[in-house]
């Protein structure tokens, strides 16, 4: 925890709603007229939805809540604002991996994949989907306890073949420049 | 024999199959026939020849298409024809070839690059490969071993088609999970 964070409120925001041009501009400006600094962010378009979940710090929940409510009654946007406690970073728990998933679509193979990362101590940091006619493809990024990727390997290709789709898990490149 | 006597296709051309290829139906993923490992083949066996021939004809008649390899039309075995004659990003070219039972004997010098694929026309990803590269396999019809050296964009395609027989589609090796992409061009 910093200092900084001991002081100042952090917000969990999120806003989802049917894409159009500058909701990205209209929820920062919200944001930045009641100074909040926007930190850590994801923004991005999910099958014709734009999705943004960010933290921010600075106001009051209530605050941001209030300032994003107009927004939220012309423009079809869903918006969240919640308080959450400062953690700071995160430390990387175990040795990076990269999964892929892909097959036909059915229920249950997000679920069924992540299952298996979990029970194993995986920790997952980051994964998308895409479903593109009836092909459905999940990349995830997850942190594996050292020394169990074959293990894991094992036990996801076993559960892959149950959901008759193909996986992967390769070493993440951690080469850097 | 040395790899300096069977360096290169020693002036192969599909012409030396001796017959004229059909176009086949590309399939797609998520058909299984992608992610089954092929088989090695005979590369004089007839059956092999003509699929040879029928790889180069569908390759020839699809839009942008730098490579195609037998599972891609529906046959589970270790045959794939590469041309990346022309290509903007290619350095090395060896023309239109098709290889049997290839592998990859020396790779080095990894680059990431954007992939796309026939049979996941939808996406696109990033992905490391070798940009240096050697290659060993036989020749459809006469069955010669050959050993290829190439770089960039031919050691891609080489490397992604050497892949599909394996069973593997470029996205068992995309970078992240933002790595995959809508595709937004289509050729």
């Amino acid at each position: 925890m910093t200092g900084q964070n001991v002081r100042m409120n952090e917000l969990a925001i999120t806003v989802i709603g049917r894409d159009r041009p500058g909701i990205v501009a209209d929820v920062a400006e919200v944001l930045a007229r009641l100074g909040a600094n926007l930190t850590d962010s994801t923004m991005t378009r999910l099958r014709g939805h734009f999705a943004m979940t960010l933290i921010c710090v600075g106001p009051a929940a209530a605050d941001v809540e209030a300032a994003l409510a107009p927004l939220a009654a012309e423009g079809q946007l869903l918006a969240t604002v919640r308080a959450v406690t400062p953690d700071g970073q995160a430390e990387p728990t175990g040795e990076p991996y990269v999964m892929a998933v892909h097959g036909a679509d059915r229920m249950g193979i997000v679920a069924a994949m992540t299952r298996v990362l979990a029970d194993a101590g995986g920790n997952v940091t980051d994964l998308s989907t895409r479903l593109t006619g009836s092909l459905y493809v999940v990349v995830a990024e997850v942190e594996l306890p050292a020394g169990s990727a074959d293990e894991v390997a094992g036990r996801l290709a076993r559960t892959a073949a149950e959901l008759g789709v193909g996986v992967s898990l390769r070493p993440a490149d951690t080469d850097l420049l | 024999m040395t790899a300096e006597e069977y360096a290169g296709l020693g002036g192969w051309t599909p012409e030396k199959l001796g017959l004229a290829g059909d176009v086949r139906p590309v399939v797609s993923a998520p058909d299984p026939v992608l992610s089954r490992p092929g088989p090695a083949v005979d590369p004089t066996s007839a059956e092999v020849v003509q699929l040879a021939a029928d790889l180069v004809a569908t390759m020839r008649v699809s839009p942008g298409c730098v490579g195609l390899a037998a599972p891609q039309v529906g046959v589970s075995a270790q045959v794939f024809a590469v041309d990346v004659t022309g290509h903007p990003k290619a350095v090395t070219v060896h023309g239109t070839f098709v290889l049997c039972n290839a592998t990859v004997v020396e790779a080095s010098r990894w680059k990431a690059g954007r992939e796309g694929c026939m049979s996941v026309p939808d996406l696109t990803g990033d992905v490391k490969r070798a940009s240096r590269l050697v290659v060993e396999g036989v020749l459809p019809g006469s069955g010669d071993p050959v050993r290829l050296v190439t770089d960039g964009f031919e050691a891609r395609a080489l490397q992604h088609e050497i892949d599909h027989c394996a069973g593997l589609l470029f996205l068992d090796r995309v970078a992240g999970a933002h790595a995959v992409y809508q595709r937004k061009v289509y050729l």
